[in-house]
C-alpha cells in the first residue's frame, strides 16, 4: 500500500554543532524516504536519531544547525517554513510522541485543556463539536472521559503515553514520529503501546517513522528499518530481515540482548577500547 | 532444606513487611514476603514498577530501616530499626541504578574508590584501587577524570569496582544496567559474569527486564504487589 509519491523526503541531512568550520558534524547527510508505511530509524544513543527527527521538525536547540538538499513533507518544502507556517503544521499534518509522558504534557493544566487547545490550535469547532472529537479520539486510545480531568502527574506512564497519543492523533496527522515512544514505560505496557500507535497508524493510512534502540521491537512492529551509527544510516531492510542482516553493526546490535538461551556465555558487544567518549 | 551445611552463609525473609505513610495513607510496600536465598547464588527478582523490588533491595542495603519481620544475614540476625555495624557494613555492597548520581561529581575516580579502602583501614589504597579499576576492564588514566567525563558504561564499572573494593559476601544489583545503551549492557553483563568467580559472593539483580534476569540469574522471583509470585529455577529461566 505505497502512496506514488513519499509523504516524507530527507535528502543529505546534516546537523552540526555550530557554524564555523570546526563544527562538529553529528548527522552526516543522511537520505531516506517515508511513505505511507512504518520506517524505523534504530541505533543507540549518541548515534543522531534523536537530531535528525528534531532536524525534520524544525525542533533543533540552539547550537545545532540542521542543512539539507531536500527536506521536504507531503507537498510542503520544510526548509522554507517559518515560525507560524510550523506551529500551523506540528501538532496537525505532523505529529511527534516523545518518550516520556510526563515531560511532554504541561504539568499544571488538565489533561482536558490541553486536549482542547490541541483542537482549537488547528480548527474552528465549536465546543460540542470539539468534546465530540475527543471524546472519539479517547476511546481510540482506550480511555474513558474519566481522564479528561486529571493533571499529568496523575496518570501513570501508559495512560499518559495514551494521552499523548490521543492529542497527537487529534487533528488527523499524515505522518507520526514517535522518538523511544514506549522507552520510559514497564516492559508490560510496551508492546500494549506499540500495538496501539501501530493499529492507529494502519487504520488511518498514516506514515510512522519510529525511532528505537530496541531491534527485536522494530523487527516485530515495523515495514522497514534504518540502522544508524554516528550520524550515518549504515543499513537498511525490510525490518523482518533484521535477524538475517550481514552488517556487523547490525548483527551486533540484534544479539547483544541477553535471554535466558544466553545464559553462561559472552554476549558481543561493540566497542571493546573504551576510550572517553562524550557524556550525552 | 532445614539445617543444611550451608546455612550460615544463606539470607532468609520471613514475614517481612514495609509500609510508607501512616494512618489511612499507608501504602503496604512489601506484604508478608518470604524469600531464602543460598550462598553464593546469583538470584533475580523481576516485576512491574511499584511491585517492591527495589524496597527489598534496600532493606538488605540497611538503607530502608523501617520494616518488621525476620531477616538472616548469613550468621546476622537484623535488628528492627537499626543501621548495620561491624563486619556486615563491609559485607552488604550495592549498586544503584543511576550511575550519574550514585559517583559524587566533584570527586575523581580515584577518591571515588580510595574512600572505602581508607575507611576500613586497607593498607596501601590507592594500589587496590587502580587494580580495582583494571579488574573492571577500565584504563588506569581513569582514575583522575570526573565522574562526568566518563560514559555511563564507564561510570557503572566504577560503580562496580567500588563495590567490590571491600570483598562483600552480598552483592546488590538495583537494575545496573536499565540506564544503558544495549551494548554497553552487553559489556556489563559480561563483566558481572567474569568477576563471580573470581569473587565468591551471592549476588541479588533486581530488574524489569526478565531478559537480563534469564541470562545472568540461577534462580529467580516475579514479584508483584509486595509479594513473590513466582519462583523460577534455571530451566525455567532458560525459556525466556
Amino acid at each position: 500500500m505505497t502512496a506514488p509519491s513519499p509523504l516524507l523526503v530527507v535528502r543529505e541531512l546534516s546537523v552540526r554543532n555550530g557554524s564555523s568550520a570546526a563544527a562538529r558534524t553529528i548527522v552526516d547527510r543522511l537520505s531516506f524516504s517515508v511513505h505511507a508505511e512504518r520506517v524505523a530509524l534504530v541505533g543507540e544513543s549518541g548515534s543522531g536519531k534523536s537530531l535528525t527527527t528534531r532536524a525534520i521538525m524544525g525542533l533543533l536547540p540552539a547550537p545545532l544547525m540542521a542543512s539539507a538538499a531536500e527536506l521536504r513533507f507531503d507537498a510542503t518544502n520544510l526548509l522554507e517554513l517559518g515560525p507560524r507556517d510550523w506551529a500551523v503544521l506540528r501538532g496537525s499534518r505532523l505529529a511527534l510522541v516523545l518518550q516520556d509522558p510526563r515531560h511532554a504534557l504541561n504539568p499544571v493544566q488538565s489533561v482536558g485543556h490541553q486536549l482542547d487547545e490541541m483542537v482549537r490550535l488547528h480548527g474552528a469547532y465549536s465546543r460540542a463539536e470539539r468534546r465530540e472529537r475527543i471524546e472519539a479520539m479517547l476511546q481510540a486510545v482506550g480511555l474513558t472521559v474519566r481522564v479528561l480531568g486529571l493533571l499529568p502527574q496523575q496518570l501513570s506512564g501508559g495512560i499518559g503515553q495514551r494521552v499523548v497519543l490521543a492529542m497527537m492523533l487529534l487533528n488527523g496527522p499524515q505522518l507520526l514520529i514517535a522518538d523511544e515512544p514506549t522507552s520510559a514505560l514497564d516492559v508490560a505496557l510496551r508492546d500494549q503501546v506499540l500495538e496501539l500507535i501501530c493499529e492507529l497508524v494502519s487504520t488511518r493510512g498514516m506514515g510512522l517513522l519510529l525511532i528505537s534502540h530496541d531491534l527485536q521491537q522494530v523487527a516485530r512492529y515495523c515495514d522497514r528499518a534504518l540502522v544508524m551509527y554516528s550520524g550515518r544510516i549504515v543499513d537498511e531492510c525490510a525490518a523482518a530481515a533484521l535477524p538475517h542482516s550481514t552488517h556487523p553493526y547490525t548483527r551486533a546490535l540484534w544479539s547483544c540482548r541477553p535471554s535466558g538461551r544466553t545464559y553462561g556465555t559472552e554476549l558481543p558487544v561493540l566497542d571493546p577500547n573504551w576510550q572517553i567518549e562524550e557524556p550525552g | 532444606m532445614r539445617a543444611t551445611q550451608n546455612q550460615g552463609g544463606d539470607i532468609q525473609i520471613r514475614d517481612l513487611q514495609v509500609e510508607f505513610g501512616a494512618g489511612q495513607r499507608a501504602r503496604r510496600v512489601l506484604d508478608a514476603l518470604d524469600l531464602t536465598v543460598v550462598d553464593g547464588e546469583t538470584f533475580g527478582i523481576f516485576g512491574p514498577s511499584g511491585c517492591g523490588k527495589s524496597t527489598l533491595l534496600r532493606v538488605l542495603a540497611g538503607i530502608e530501616l523501617h520494616w518488621s519481620g525476620y531477616i538472616r544475614l548469613f550468621e546476622h540476625t537484623l535488628e528492627l530499626r537499626t543501621s548495620y555495624r561491624g563486619s556486615l557494613r563491609r559485607a552488604v555492597q550495592m549498586v544503584f541504578q543511576d550511575p550519574y548520581a550514585s559517583l559524587h561529581p566533584r570527586h575523581t575516580i580515584e577518591r571515588v574508590l580510595v574512600e572505602p579502602l581508607q575507611v576500613h583501614r586497607i593498607p596501601r589504597p590507592r594500589r587496590v584501587a587502580l587494580e580495582a579499576l583494571e579488574e573492571v576492564g577500565l584504563p588506569a588514566t581513569l582514575a583522575h577524570r570526573y565522574p562526568q567525563q566518563l560514559s555511563g558504561g564507564q561510570r557503572q564499572r566504577v560503580a562496580i569496582a567500588r563495590a567490590l573494593l571491600l570483598k562483600p559476601r552480598l552483592l546488590l544489583l538495583d537494575e545496573p544496567t536499565s540506564a544503558l545503551d544495549l551494548s554497553a549492557q552487553a559489556g556489563i553483563l559480561n563483566l558481572l559474569n567474569r568477576l563471580k568467580p573470581r569473587h565468591p559472593m551471592t549476588l541479588i539483580l533486581v530488574s524489569h527486564d526478565r531478559g537480563v534476569i534469564a541470562h545472568l540469574c540461577d534462580r529467580a522471583a516475579q514479584m508483584r504487589n509486595g509479594r513473590i509470585e513466582q519462583l523460577l529455577d534455571r530451566a525455567e529461566l532458560s525459556q525466556e
